[in-house]
């Protein structure tokens, strides 16, 4: 059994969101740690993916990320 | 390779003394100058006088045992054996007089009296000490009888002779022959103070004093001998002889090169006749192996001709047809076309490639050039990401480098060794072998281990402190240690406030110093009893030098990253950095990991550790290769498998690697392999990856090409050709021939690289911790630990010595964070995987050689307790299913693991333990989480649904039509 994609990157999006939170005690930084850390590490198809799953709303976020998601930059439109 | 000489390989009879203070005496006349302690025997041998000697050699301690070394001192009585004698300041010594060349003929006779004479027909012909020395000493005549002897099977009057024993043939690679055994103790001295078995003894006194491995009735095979080969090399005579050597003959040339196996990197002398290797024989000043081996890199090499190689390569354009052999041009036309249409359809980041950690820097390099330069996107990576990437994430943050800090030399001055995640008895036997020589001579070791592995106790050692965790709580543990070094005040100030970020540490030792880290809360857990943890950390803390070394059970976890980061801090807690004794060493699991990390594999750095986000490290590149590079990071490996189930990713090029076996959720591998639609294999033999691929490009042996490989230290050890491609190509010559092809068909500039030598020099030129490395400097200097450059231009041993590279060192908070992977119901135990000394990774080579001998098959270790519940019998086959899928194999009943947790290796693809395995990876890098699965375990009958299927399919995948004529 694989989890499926949208599972699988809000999966990996909170586990980063906690580091980032318990690293710093929470706040700006953590979110900017969480942002730096998916812009340097992440493919764009997964920021693609993690947007769209952001912009849907959609559950399972941790708040973190969202607070995260301004400074994540947002992937050109195609490869 | 022909022009390059070998250094001095002389047998100096006694190990090197490491005294400063220098000592002068008179040899023959000839005055000599030596370290004190010095054996009057090496004393001679630097002098350039060879003293004869038989029991004498200078892998081991002096023994004083054969008499034949004996020298004459002016002003002291008698005849002193050289090898045992120091030298003093003054001392004037003949080593050859009338009386010792009578002394000396007289011990020969006895020797010769009792051995067999069939030199001509002996293994050792030409190859013997004992031989040489009835030459040296001018051996004429042998004036005994042999009446009573060891060799003879019959005595005189035609009855068994009970001093006579038959051949122990059982070890796959060497024989015994005690007729030919002149009792010199050499291999069990070997056995003893090199490998650290002590599965040698010397039974018996007097005239029945025999070589014996194990008890009375062992053989070889049966005995603790671990086959790492030193009695082998230690034996003056046949006695313990290689079986290529009675099959083949004695070797006529050598070449210096290393071992492909694990991260060790030792450096090996390949032996030939012709083009035939003979052996492999640990090279002596190897840095990192000085001399020693394991039964993998010294026996295990037969997989290099293995009739299972493939020599041709070989496509198809569906992966349920039969392969078709063709020539390497329609291969590389068919493999291009493939790639340019996926491009062209999909997208210029629909395809990507994967590095070899087992191949050469330089073909590594060429590999990751591929994608950034010829597929123009980031799409690179490496089998670092399922290993060692949380080691380059958690180093790189908190000292600014992605390497371990010390060489193997450093254990050598270790107080307290803390080992966790990691069993170098299996993985890296020859650091094992060094670092139990320091804990026999009384160094402290804590294991952090959920089994008691070999490393916990073994002749003359035993773990002072062993932690054994439950699988996924690593943090927790090393939070718990750090905690206990704060607050109980045992932590180095000086070193901190003069090498760290002081408001970082305070912030840090206020976040580890709150009660939820301490060994009491965390214990319910960890399973850890929190007095042993508090004892653990105070050992750690104030014993001198404190070294860490950690394997794959640190990295392979939710949370991989965090652990480094934890353990790089309690490094720094204690001062523990920058000086011979100490340090964070990760033990790197192939040979190439540390190498193709620093060659740029990973997709979102350039060569170097530099994030491809910074446009002057771009511009670097761009300059050289004469193209934009994608400002993008690229897909890691489950990043591509993700990818391609999901359709946007459909052509990969992977060499040397076997995903579909070594990966995670193999399922999920295979569907997404199977959704490919141009999957290359380039690799020796059709592996479990090769089932679903389109192209095989048939790959080169280590044997076969040059180049070098980067091993755990940062040491850079030459690979040389000892024989010619068997397939025509070494692996780099293929990478450019198929980049080639790609940029022919685009109109781009092609490549021309005619030597490997010319990729180190570009890798050198845009690399600046490979500035000074180069082909001419490696053959003069032997091999070169990175960073090279102006500033080091013989390399660096020792990394952080006077300031951390990031500048001041870093202290991250560790919060322990429960992994989502846990048992319930379901699956109540706790599945961690690991290796075996005689197999190496996936087994795709140690299968093929005789080393199944000692393990052929993979089994499930389970405690009794769990073992009973479940009616399982030692030796029953088992189910062994997670949520992810199931397989069976049989079972161990072993106390090794604690309640609750099993264990297996995953060298076997029919056991496949990796369809066990799940998806979730660290937070930071992906690495998989291997270490911790939920399963459940029950008796079954025999293979599983899923392992039939699969055979089906491979057996489908892997048929060969007839070339055509």
């Amino acid at each position: 059994m694989t989890t499926s994609g949208g599972d699988k990157i809000i999966r990996m999006a909170n586990q980063i969101a906690t580091f980032m939170a318990s690293r710093s005690g929470g706040g700006a930084e953590a979110a900017e740690g969480l942002a730096a850390h998916i812009n340097d590490f992440w493919e764009p198809r997964m920021r693609r993916q993690l947007f769209e799953l952001i912009d849907a709303e959609a559950a399972g976020f941790e708040p973190l990320v969202r607070e995260a998601a301004p400074h994540i930059r947002r992937p050109a439109e195609t490869a | 390779m022909k022009d390059f000489i070998l250094p001095d390989d002389r047998d100096m009879g006694t190990p090197a003394s490491r005294s400063k203070t220098m000592v002068t005496l008179e040899i023959d006349g000839f005055p000599v100058t030596v370290p004190e302690g010095t054996s009057i025997m090496r004393a001679a041998a630097e002098a350039g006088i060879s003293v004869p000697k038989l029991c004498a050699t200078d892998s081991v301690d002096a023994f004083g045992s054969c008499r034949l070394c004996l020298v004459e001192i002016e002003g002291r009585n008698g005849t002193p054996a050289s090898c045992t004698t120091p030298v003093a300041p003054g001392l004037k010594v003949h080593t050859q007089t009338g009386k010792l060349k009578q002394l000396r003929r007289g011990v020969m006779e006895l020797y010769i009296s009792d051995h067999p004479l069939d030199c001509l027909t002996c293994a050792a012909n030409g190859d013997c000490e004992l031989q040489d020395m009835a030459g040296a000493v001018g051996l004429r005549d042998v004036r005994y009888e042999a009446v009573d002897t060891h060799f003879q099977p019959r005595d005189a009057a035609g009855g068994a002779n009970p001093q006579w024993l038959p051949k122990d043939e059982s070890n796959p690679y060497f024989t015994y022959d005690p007729s030919k055994c002149i009792v010199c103790s050499r291999c069990v001295r070997a056995c003893e103070e090199i490998q650290g078995t002590f599965a040698l003894t010397i039974s018996g006194r007097g005239f029945d004093s025999r070589v014996h491995a194990g008890l009375a009735d062992d053989s070889f095979l049966t005995s603790d001998c671990v086959s790492c080969g030193a009695c082998v090399q230690a034996c003056p005579t046949a006695t313990l002889t290689e079986k290529s050597v009675i099959e083949i003959g004695t070797p006529e040339r050598s070449v210096i090169t290393t071992c492909a196996y694990c991260g060790v990197g030792c450096q090996f002398k390949a032996e030939l006749r012709g083009d035939e290797l003979v052996r492999m024989v640990p090279w002596k000043h190897g840095k990192a192996n000085r001399g020693h081996s394991c039964v993998k890199g010294r026996f295990a090499w037969g997989y290099a001709t293995h009739r299972d190689r493939i020599l041709s390569p070989m496509i198809r354009d569906r992966i349920d047809e039969p392969w078709r052999e063709v020539s390497w041009e329609e291969a590389m036309t068919f493999a291009a076309d493939r790639m340019r249409a996926i491009q062209d359809r999909h997208g210029r980041q629909s395809i990507g490639v994967i590095t070899s950690s087992r191949c050469t820097n330089e073909e590594t390099y060429l590999v990751q050039k591929l994608a950034r330069a010829v597929f123009r996107n980031n799409n690179t990576d490496t089998c670092a990401r399922v290993c060692h990437s949380p080691t380059g994430y958690g180093l790189g943050q908190t000292y600014g480098t992605s390497a371990g800090t010390q060489d193997f030399d450093s254990v050598e001055q270790c107080d307290v060794a803390v080992v966790i995640g990691a069993n170098p008895h299996s993985g890296h036997p020859v650091f094992a072998s060094r670092l139990k020589k320091r804990l026999r001579q009384g160094a402290k070791l804590i294991l952090i281990d959920p089994r008691r592995t070999e490393m916990h106790d073994g002749p003359h050692f035993r773990a002072a402190h062993h932690l054994a965790l439950k699988p996924g709580t690593n943090v927790a543990v090393v939070s718990a240690l750090a905690h206990v070094i704060v607050t109980e005040k045992l932590y180095d100030e000086a070193f901190i406030r003069s090498r760290c970020d002081w408001d970082e540490f305070q912030d840090y030792a206020e976040f580890i110093a709150d009660p939820r880290h301490s060994p009491e809360a965390v214990e319910p857990l960890t399973g850890v009893p929190a007095g042993e943890m508090r004892a653990a950390a105070r050992l750690y803390a104030g014993a001198g030098n404190g070294a860490i070394y950690y394997g794959l059970g640190v990295t392979e976890h939710s949370q991989g990253s965090t652990t480094v980061i934890g353990i790089a801090n309690l490094a720094m807690l204690t001062g523990n950095i920058g000086r011979p004794g100490v340090g964070v060493n990760p033990l790197r699991g192939q040979n190439n990991v540390q190498g193709s990390c620093d060659m740029g594999s990973f997709p979102h750095e350039l060569p170097g550790y530099r994030h491809v986000k910074n446009p002057e490290v771009r511009a670097i590149y761009e300059r050289v290769w004469g193209v934009e590079i994608d400002p993008e990071p690229g897909l890691r490996i489950p990043n591509m498998l993700d990818a391609a189930v999901e359709g946007s990713f459909k052509g990969l090029y992977c060499q040397g690697e076997d995903i579909l076996q070594s990966d995670p959720d193999t399922q999920h591998v295979a569907a997404a392999l199977a959704a490919m639609d141009c999957v290359i294999v380039h690799d020796l033999f059709l592996n479990e990856t090769a089932n679903y691929a389109h192209v095989f490009f048939p790959g080169s042996s280590f044997l076969e090409k040059d180049g070098t490989f980067t091993n755990a230290e940062r040491r850079i050890n030459p690979v040389r050709r000892v024989m010619a491609p068997k397939q025509g190509l070494a692996d780099w010559e293929v990478t450019q021939m198929f980049a080639n092809t790609m940029l022919k068909a685009a109109g781009a500039p092609e490549w021309h690289y005619a030597h490997p030598s010319e990729i180190m020099d570009e890798i050198a030129a845009t690399t600046p911790s490979f500035a000074g490395v180069s082909f001419d400097r490696l053959d003069r200097l032997g091999s070169i630990q990175w960073p090279c450059n102006d500033a080091a231009p013989e390399g660096t041993p020792m990394m952080h010595v006077e300031g951390f590279v990031r500048g001041r060192g870093r202290f991250i908070r560790t919060e322990y964070v429960a992994t989502d992977e846990r048992s319930g119901p379901r699956y109540p135990l706790l599945l961690t995987t690991g290796r075996i000394l005689s197999q190496y990774n996936v087994g795709a080579q140690t299968r093929r050689t005789a080393n199944v001998a000692w393990h052929a098959e993979d089994v499930l270790e389970i405690h009794p307790h769990d073992a009973e519940t479940r009616g399982i019998r030692d030796g029953d086959w088992v189910r062994l299913a997670s949520r992810s899928g199931e397989t069976t194999l049989r079972a161990e009943i072993t106390d090794k693991v604690s309640p609750g947790v099993v264990y297996t290796t995953f060298h076997h693809p029919e056991t496949q333990a990796n369809v066990i395995t799940t998806d979730y990876s660290d937070w930071a890098t992906n690495c998989p989480e291997y270490k911790v699965t939920a399963v459940q375990v029950a008796p079954s009958n025999g293979p599983s649904d899923w392992q039939k299927s699969y055979q089906e399919q491979a057996d489908l995948a892997r048929r060969i039509l007839p070339a055509a004529e």
